[in-house]
């Protein structure tokens, strides 16, 4: 019955013997051919999309001068980061073999309320016309609600805060919008949530409906052919075209290095003194230096003048990159090492075993949403700052299939229980080189989307293959 | 012999209009290997899983060394010591063996999970249970064989000091080596002081490990007799016909689904 070589030989009296072949540390060697030997079994994980960008990023570099230039990378990041961040927060619902169409027009509503306080200047009866607000708010209550009874206490303080910030009137203030727009994506969560875990809908159609809904929100918030204008706010249009300074960057690069050499050296050392399982030193020691470097190049190509223009200065890391790291860095943190992520993991990975072992299933399901909507309205954020305005097509159009395929492209599975929030990093990555390139290359907006859906195409085929040879090499 | 660790009495359970047990009783003693036999559809897994809090009961009291108890979820079975092997194993594939094993109880904190410590009772668990297959219990169990997925379940039953462990047809997917191994560890458990249920539908493995035999027949908990007391035969015609001479139904004509 057993595929390894050393099978068990009966023995007398079946005496309890040693730990026989079990290892917990294994040379560079045995770990490199290991690395091969899961990619051949269809353990892909982020290798392709990571060897895809490296293949587009030289294809664009040859085809175009002015692709690798300072200017046009930061610009890329900060294009690609809005849909990136969204594509985070999604990373969570497909984890459970979920999906959530609406998170694209969801993050458009929130768009549309934080642009709407700011412009109105924290008058939403005004802007929105009083009918239209007791629904707002009375859509926000009925969500708090709906968080207190599936007991996610924090959906139903964020729903709470949004209708406060509603009915007191608070006046303008960036930091004041920012939350409100998280706080009614919360909100959108929580509904979205409800209806898949508790009335049981399959998400596709919940989420299917809501993504038409949120879109009439949408227009109705901002009104026909209206653009509420966010980029007169110094903070709303710093989000995603502003930088840090110089000094700013070199402290970004010094406290992100130390942090995660600390983290992954200290538990590699933890590992090995308690005798554990532990990947080879080398490596370890390996990736945290290619990091290191990569990061200081990094920094300091960013720190260089990248202005094209010789009487304006532009240097800096810009603050998308932070944005993105806290948030890749929070995601990975609760996803690896919280009672919670592992939780969301053995959900995607066998609901009835996870509720046999006494987990709340349903409650998992309907957070993820909450999760995914939240994050998503942290994106929405940063692509209205980058554009400095939103208009009623805000998170429409193909946002949530560029999310949807960023995600699956860096290599979360769509089949759920397998990804990492740094795979929504990567494969935004690709569609922002995709987008970026082909726009210089001056093709039309046409090769544009057949390109982009062709990639998603091609990554959704690598996970289901990778997936049925998974399935094959086990039996 | 010894007093009853585990006492369920007039156990009913439907689904929908199909009636699946009716007034089982069934008892289990710390110290013994239960065998619960039937045919397929006679209600053994359903039995399981209401005594572990999966299926909610219709009406039935399980009373818990000699105490009544209420069992509404898997979390107040495990609360008791009550855990389950499924047939099904119920492992998640994305999981490794330490993380499937610890499933639901996570050690550590919600915020920051212990995982060097449950890295290391896993370990002493699998090697208590000579486990020499593995190669490491940071494998993922999508990677493991058949065999060496069924010993992960039992581990995972085994790894909680647990009073009771209910075991699930554990040797219908095995070679011969490891049904001897978890038949000698069925053993083991009942005489460090555990109430083991086996269900199985191998009769060599029943009279070979039971103390005493529970049969079911179309959700009727038919006979619990001394394993010595009866023979191979009369099992079957118990499992089969729901009576065999003295034993089982008064008459079978009664016995309707």
């Amino acid at each position: 019955m057993t595929n390894q070589p050393v099978a068990a030989k009966p023995e007398s009296g079946g005496a309890i013997s040693d730990f026989g072949i079990d290892t917990t540390t294994q040379s560079t060697g045995e770990a490199v051919r290991d690395f091969f030997v899961r990619l051949r079994s269809g353990d892909l994980g982020s290798m392709p999309a990571v060897l895809g960008l490296g293949v587009l990023v030289l294809y664009f570099w040859t085809q175009s001068e002015s692709f690798l230039t300072l200017d046009n990378t930061a610009n890329l990041i900060a294009q690609g980061s809005g849909k990136m961040i969204i594509a985070m927060g999604l990373v969570f619902v497909l984890l459970l073999g979920e999906i959530d169409l609406s998170a694209g027009t969801a993050s458009g509503v929130c768009a549309a309320v934080m642009a709407m306080h700011y412009v109105r200047a924290g008058n939403l009866v005004g802007g929105m016309g009083s009918t239209v607000f007791y629904v707002f708010v009375g859509g926000m209550l009925v969500a708090a609600v709906l968080a207190v009874i599936m007991r996610i206490w924090a959906g139903a303080v964020f729903a709470m805060v949004a209708v406060t910030i509603a009915m007191l009137g608070v006046g303008p203030n960036p930091w004041i919008e920012m939350l409100l727009a998280l706080c009614v994506g919360t909100a959108i969560g929580v509904i979205t949530g409800f209806l898949v875990s508790k009335i049981g809908m399959p998400s596709f159609v919940v989420t299917l409906a809501l993504f038409i809904t949120w879109q009439g929100v949408i227009l109705q918030f901002i009104g026909q052919g209206g653009v509420f204008g966010i980029g007169t706010q110094p903070v709303l249009f710093s989000v995603a075209n502003g930088n840090l300074s110089v000094l700013g960057s070199w402290i970004l690069f010094a406290v992100g290095i130390v942090g995660y050499a600390g983290v992954v050296l200290g538990e590699h050392y933890v590992r090995v003194n308690k005798g554990l399982v532990t990947a080879p030193t080398p490596i370890v020691v390996g990736k945290v230096a290619a990091v290191t470097v990569i990061a200081a190049l990094g920094t300091y190509a960013f720190t260089l003048n990248r202005s094209p223009n010789d009487f304006v200065v532009i240097e800096g890391v810009p603050y998308v990159v932070p944005i993105v790291l806290v948030l890749l860095v929070i995601g990975t943190y609760v996803l690896n090492r919280t009672r919670y992520g592992r939780h969301i993991y053995a959900v995607g990975g066998n609901a009835e075993a996870a509720r046999r072992a006494g987990i709340n299933v349903p409650k998992i399901r309907a957070s993820v949403f909450v999760v995914c909507s939240s994050v998503a309205a942290l994106g929405a954020i940063v692509y209205s700052s980058k554009v400095g305005s939103v208009d009623p097509q805000a998170g429409g159009l193909n946002t949530l299939l560029f999310a949807v395929g960023a995600a699956v492209i860096g290599g979360t599975s769509l089949f759920g229980g397998r990804g990492k929030v740094i795979h929504a990093v990567i494969g935004g990555l690709v569609l922002a080189v995709v987008e970026n390139g082909l726009g210089l290359l001056q093709q039309p907006a046409a090769v544009v989307n057949i390109v982009t859906g062709l990639v998603l195409l091609l990554a959704a085929s690598v996970d289901a293959l990778s997936r049925r040879r998974a399935t094959v090499a086990v039996r | 012999m010894s007093e009853p660790i585990l006492e369920v009495t007039g156990l009913n359970k439907s689904f929908g209009p199909v009636h699946v047990l009716h007034d089982v009783d069934f008892t289990v003693r710390a110290g013994e290997v239960t065998a619960l036999v039937g045919d397929n559809g006679a209600g053994k897994s359903t039995l399981v899983k209401c005594v572990a809090g999966i299926h909610p009961m219709d009406s039935g009291i399980v009373r818990f060394n000699g105490d009544p108890v209420s069992v509404h979820g898997p979390r107040d079975a495990a609360k008791l010591g009550i855990e389950v092997v499924y047939q099904d194993l119920a492992l998640a594939d994305n999981l490794d063996i330490v993380q499937n094993m610890f499933l639901g109880r996570e050690r550590g904190g919600a915020w920051l999970l212990d995982e060097a410590s449950m890295e290391q009772a896993a370990r002493d668990t699998l090697a208590s249970l000579s486990v020499r297959t593995v190669k490491s219990v940071r494998t993922p169990v999508s990677s493991l064989s058949g065999g060496q997925r069924q010993t992960v379940a039992i581990a995972k039953a085994v790894l909680w000091e647990s009073k009771v462990v209910l075991l699930d047809e554990p040797t219908a997917a095995l070679g011969v080596a490891q049904t001897r191994q978890v038949l000698d560890l069925v053993r083991r458990l009942a005489e460090q002081g555990l109430g083991v249920v086996l269900i199985s539908h191998n009769m060599a493995d029943v009279f070979e490990v039971a103390d005493r035999i529970a049969t079911l027949y179309l959700g009727r908990m038919v006979a619990e007799v001394p394993t010595r007391e009866v023979t191979h035969g009369q099992v079957v015609e118990l499992i089969t016909a729901g009576r065999s001479g003295d034993l089982g139904l008064a008459r079978p004509e009664t016995a309707t689904v």
